[in-house]
């Protein structure tokens, strides 16, 4: 199968997956703090408030899509490098869509790690 | 950081780390998919093996979320990428594959961002809850060092 294929595959999964991250994180926060509403409310009550959540329904289907798109990815090339070059890639748009997006404060140390874990994936996959 | 959290970030680790060489090895049975046969591509989930990778990302999935409800996105997704590091010791103690000088390096410079995450704190922005029965903490005391 074309490169061509394989890496547009690839940018999929990282488009999608990365858009399906924020919006379920930005969900849970809004959820607030499973433990503790587990503790007070049960585990339906949880899964109910957390399933009523439309950034959590639309997080869903992004992360369908990515799905969807691996799987394409991985019929059409190597596990050795769609595995990786999909993941590393996604921690690096994740850290500077987390920042734009969530507003996490992404200081100094987060960006080392999301570099570091990303040139580890891609050299593991070597 | 609690015990517990720990394990919620252990158990996002590990399911992550089974469920894709499942999801790997199924797909390859199912064999190419191409663009004109579309339907062929839902009907993969069917395969033993894509169906069990499935459940243990499913496992994985509960897992993430539970993380994220009390972690910064920034922080839970460098904290679990130890799942790489765990496939690389099975590759070479489990499945007695050679793992190369550049693999090596990997698992250092990953488990460096792990460590560099780690030390931080865990949430450093909460938006606040939708309006509902159940409001949390204050970040002050939830961000724990």
């Amino acid at each position: 199968m074309k490169p061509a294929y394989v890496w547009s595959a690839i940018a999929a999964i990282v488009l999608a997956s990365v858009a399906g991250d924020v919006l379920l994180s930005r969900a849970m926060k809004q959820v607030g703090d499973v433990h503790e509403f587990f503790r007070r409310a049960g585990l339906l009550a949880v899964v109910g408030r957390t399933l009523r959540n439309p950034n959590f329904m639309l997080g869903i289907l992004a992360m369908a899509v990515a799905f969807y798109s691996l799987l394409f990815a991985l019929s059409w090339g190597d596990v050795s490098l769609v595995a990786p070059a999909s993941a590393s890639l996604t921690f690096v748009a994740n850290a500077v869509a987390a920042k734009l997006f969530l507003h996490e404060r992404v200081d100094p140390h987060r960006w080392m790690a999301a570099l570091l874990v990303a040139g580890g994936v891609a050299l593991l996959a070597a | 950081m609690t015990f517990r959290k720990y394990l919620v970030l252990a158990g996002v680790t590990i399911f992550g780390a089974i469920g894709d060489p499942l999801l790997s090895r199924g797909m390859k049975e199912v064999g190419g998919i191409s663009l004109q046969q579309l339907p062929s591509v839902i009907l993969a989930i069917l395969n033993p093996w894509v169906a069990v990778g499935i459940l243990f990302l499913l496992g994985f999935f509960a897992a993430y979320m539970t993380a994220l409800s009390w972690a910064d996105l920034t922080y839970v997704l460098p904290a679990t990428s130890l799942g790489y590091v765990l496939l690389a010791l099975i590759a070479k103690f489990v499945l007695h594959e050679q793992v190369s000088t550049a693999r090596w390096l990997g698992i250092l410079l990953v488990s460096a961002g792990v460590g560099f995450v780690t030390r931080g704190p865990a949430l450093t922005h909460n938006p606040p809850a939708e309006s509902g029965a159940y409001v949390p903490e204050p970040v002050s005391s939830r961000a724990e060092p």
